[in-house]
């Protein structure tokens, strides 16, 4: 049974922590480094910067990866860019104000400690990624250009086109293959963990099973890193790639790792509208667009006339009504919120009912089609490509979906989990985004976590080991995972039901979005606590999967995934259920200001919620992590 | 505006790396123009499932046209009819009522069949590992901003680094080269001041690598045609230049 949380945070001053804590932390000297084991899961940024970093330091390391190549990890579909407190632009910035605005953006229920770190290592990697040979955007000058990014002041976003989370993947994939070819660095691609194999409380290792074979593998090490992303695809349709899962953290889960925060999902108001019932994902259409576009839905409800035939008068503006001050520019949760309201009330549009205009022609006649086009090109292109529709002559269609999940295993201040041994990095963990992660600080928090703080911390777990070899493969626990892992798939491939993996997902991600979605209530929560375990239910009981485990099989790959999204999304209720406040990305309907906006209860929930695993069928424990606050004041946002 | 089209698919199956493959011919009736040509797939899986079948494999992730996992020879076509477009990002208003649609995998002997319509493309890992890299490591990075970078050389090091490494270059190869995928890494690198250092070890590595692999180029330029990405030929050019000087600097002869 565990107490309260302690994230060893170093004492001293903010500035100073992680500084002091670099000398305090013990080394494990070059020679001892080949001595030493290292799993990492997973080779998105977090995963392939510390995969790299590490072999260069002389670990032997192990990278497992369910992709054909790391370089299909979802870190490369990022467009906006990554923050550093640079301050190239000599516009006030440092590292206090991203740490402020990480904070305050994160509606102060990230830790402190955490982010400041953050902020700080933030400057390197822009650094380290120039030197790889990243093609950030350049002035004419020749030096690092940068733009502005919401919920800051300043302009401290670096940014590659639209494709910055594409240039930094592809950097650390580079420095991941140096490795590879150096010999410290041993490469499984297709490769998927299914078990976390723990020894005497602490973590040994993981099986994986081979994608094309079947073949089940056990791995054992002195330590494994998890970099295994988010769980955005608990709604089914999101801006995730369609592999995305909760598998590898939520196997962990299973093993006593704490899960943190599961509540905190982001909602992105700018994504196309599902067209129709067979829709696979969401894309994401930059938040930039809103600079100039205009959002609004008719007044009268099921208005069947097209955009044009739709006079000023008979148009609802709702943005800039209910916030005059910021109009279209609010942030990113207030935005989604009364998209959602409106098309609610049964005032959305497009065939499906379900969108929001996003109006271009205003701003066209203004500054002229070709100044629009300059701006947006590659946008509009894109979103015509997808819809059939020029937004030069139409008024384009959006609607908020799921992005990005702050939620994730829970970690201490030198990224382990509560499990010795485990350590987790990237969207995977919870620690620096809080209720709400700004935009452009994903990628920086991938990359500071992989080359900037588990290549010191992990030493510092090690060094009680010298000399220990890593646990034999041929030990029982490993041959129990094996086993699990192979009934798994017997199991799955016995059921023999009638319905499709992706039925039963879809099924599932309609329960999530409705009642865990942009606005949550405790009569929408407990439904969600009773209909999700029923859906889950008839799930192992009517599930058909088909063909064999010893061969390429994306239904049963997709079985245990989506088994586990069943797990994680009754988690996710219990949490939001259990939180009763309004908080960045959880928004309690109950908890809301006179004027419609987040309210949280600082005196009750300052603290992280991290979940105790207690076996199927038993709800998980609730433990809290109190965060304490010396450095900054919280006040509530207000946008009006 | 969507409508509802029926189209009849030829294709390829093939149950192992080691199996026969062949083409089997599937009805898709019903199809929304407004589905992307993947989403055809799902439907058409989505149904075979139902009936017992077991579903077609084909590679996808993000299906954004942005992670280079998806990848389908679409009529003889890699990615299909659309210019500069992934398959992930190709709709299925490219095509009519009653169109006959063949889709096959890569085709290329370094790109053997897995199952289905799913390729292993690991060889273009073992390019990028031959030194498509610039050797940094973490830390040992100076300030961004004491290199100063042209924009013109930035902005094009960024249009060959766009490649999304999805294979349609070797695909649509008459010879089954992989050089523009070799050539858009090779060049990203040597265009930046970052990578000069490595600029003839990096090129003879990676161009004898990708021989060792693949088929040589002899430029058909069929490849830039069917890069989604629509990197330009111009990077195999400077490559092979690159390739010429670097036989003779990597051999010392020269100051």
């Amino acid at each position: 049974m565990l107490g309260s949380l302690d994230a060893r945070i170093p004492a001293g001053s903010l500035d100073s922590k992680w500084t002091d804590h670099k000398f305090s932390m013990r080394l494990v000297n070059p020679n001892n480094k080949r001595r030493f084991d290292v799993i990492v899961v997973g080779s998105g940024l977090a995963g392939a910067a510390a995969a790299a970093s590490l072999g260069e330091l002389g670990y032997r390391v192990k990278v497992l990866t369910y992709h054909d190549s790391p370089r299909r990890a979802h870190s490369i579909a990022a467009q906006g860019g990554i923050n550093a407190a640079k301050n190239y632009q000599n516009d006030g910035d440092s590292v206090y104000r991203l740490f402020y605005d990480t904070i305050k953006g994160g509606d102060y229920r990230a830790r402190e400690a955490n982010v400041y770190r953050l902020a700080e290592v933030s400057v390197d990697i822009i650094d380290q990624a120039t030197a790889q040979g990243v093609p950030f955007a350049r002035e004419y000058g020749g030096l690092l250009d940068n733009r502005s990014f919401g919920g800051a002041q300043v302009s401290r976003t670096f940014y590659a086109r639209g494709q910055t989370g594409q240039q930094l993947l592809l950097g650390a994939y580079s420095a991941l293959m140096r490795q590879v070819t150096a010999g410290t660095v041993e490469l499984h691609t297709r490769s998927e963990m299914l078990e976390l194999v723990m020894h005497d409380g602490r973590a040994v290792g993981v099986v994986t099973r081979d994608l094309i074979t079947g073949e089940i593998t056990p791995h054992s090490a002195h330590a494994v890193v998890l970099a295994t992303g988010g769980y955005g695809n608990v709604y089914f349709l999101s801006t995730n790639a369609k592999m995305c899962n909760v598998t590898a953290a939520w196997r962990a889960h299973r093993q006593g790792a704490l899960f943190a925060n599961p509540c905190y999902t982001q909602i992105h108001p700018t994504c196309i509208p599902a067209s129709d019932d067979f829709q696979s994902k969401l894309t994401l259409m930059s938040e930039s667009l809103r600079n100039d576009g205009r959002i609004w839905v008719p007044l009268a409800h099921d208005d069947g006339r097209a955009p044009h035939e739709i006079p000023d008068a008979d148009r609802d503006y709702f943005l800039e009504r209910k916030y005059p001050a910021f109009g279209n520019l609010v942030p990113r949760d207030v935005a989604s919120r009364n998209a959602k309201t409106v098309v609610d009330e049964g005032r959305g549009v497009g065939p499906l009912r379900n969108g929001v205009y996003l109006d271009f022609s205003g701003a066209m006649a203004r500054d002229g089609e070709a100044v629009i086009r300059a701006k947006y090109g590659n946008l509009f292109d894109m979103y015509e490509r997808i819809t059939g529709e020029d937004p030069h002559r139409v008024p384009m269609r959006i609607y908020p979906a799921t992005h990005y999940t702050m939620g994730g295993l829970w970690v201490d201040y030198e990224l382990m989990s509560n499990v010795p041994g485990l350590f987790v990095l990237g969207e995977a963990n919870f620690s620096d985004h809080g209720a709400n992660r700004l935009g452009a600080s994903a990628l920086m928090q991938g990359l500071a976590d992989g080359y900037f703080i588990l290549p010191y911390t992990i030493g510092n777990y090690l060094s009680d080991f010298l000399g220990d070899p890593a646990l034999g493969t041929s030990e029982p626990v490993f041959a129990d995972a094996e086993q699990a892992v192979a009934d798994e798939m017997n199991r799955w491939l016995s059921i023999g039901g009638t319905r499709s993996v992706d039925h039963y997902h879809r099924e599932l991600g309609k329960l999530v979005w409705d009642y865990i979605g942009m606005a949550r209530n405790k009569t929408g929560l407990e439904k969600a606590l009773s209909e999700i375990p029923a859906l889950r239910e008839e799930y192992h009981r009517n599930v058909r999967v088909l063909g064999s485990a010893d061969t390429l099989n994306q239904s049963l790959e997709k079985a245990g995934r989506v088994a586990d999204l069943f797990e994680l999304a009754e988690l996710m209720a219990r949490d939001a259920l259990t939180r009763e406040e309004s908080c960045g990305g959880h928004f309690r309907e109950e908890h809301q200001t006179t004027d419609g906006e987040a309210m949280r209860d600082d005196e009750n929930f300052t603290h992280v919620a991290a979940w105790e695993w207690n076996g199927e069928g038993t709800p998980q424990t609730r433990h809290r992590e109190e965060l304490e606050f010396d450095n900054v004041e919280l006040t509530q946002r207000s946008y009006k | 505006m969507s409508a509802e089209i029926n189209l009849t698919l030829k294709v390829w199956r093939q149950a192992g790396p080691n199996a026969e493959g062949r083409f089997v011919t599937y009805e898709a009736n019903g199809i929304s123009t407004d589905a992307s040509f993947l989403e055809m797939l799902d439907i058409v899986n989505e149904r075979l499932i139902e009936a017992g079948e077991e579903p077609i494999v084909f590679e996808s992730d993000c299906r954004e046209g942005i992670c280079g996992t998806c990848g389908l020879m679409i009529n003889g076509q890699a990615h299909g009819p659309q210019k500069g477009t992934a398959t992930c990002q190709l709709h299925m208003r490219s095509f009519s009522d009653g169109d006959h649609i063949v889709i096959e995998p890569w085709r290329a002997t370094s790109f053997p069949v897995l199952r289905d319509l799913a390729v292993d493309r690991r060889a273009m890992d073992a390019i990028i590992g031959a030194g498509g890299y610039i050797s940094v490591n973490t830390g040992a990075a100076a300030d961004a901003n004491l290199t100063p970078v042209p924009k013109e050389t930035a902005d094009t090091a960024f249009d060959a680094a766009a490649c999304i490494g999805c294979g349609a270059c070797v695909a649509a190869c008459p010879n089954s080269a992989a050089q523009l995928f070799t050539a858009a890494k090779v060049q990203h690198l040597n265009l930046l001041p970052q990578g000069q250092a490595e600029r003839w070890a990096r090129t003879e590595a990676m161009v004898e690598t990708m021989e060792a692999f693949f088929g040589s180029c002899t430029n058909h330029g069929e490849c830039e045609e069917a890069c989604p990405k629509e990197i330009p030929i111009d990077f195999i050019a400077w490559t092979n230049r690159d390739y010429i000087k670097a036989k003779v600097k990597n051999r010392k002869l020269v100051g």
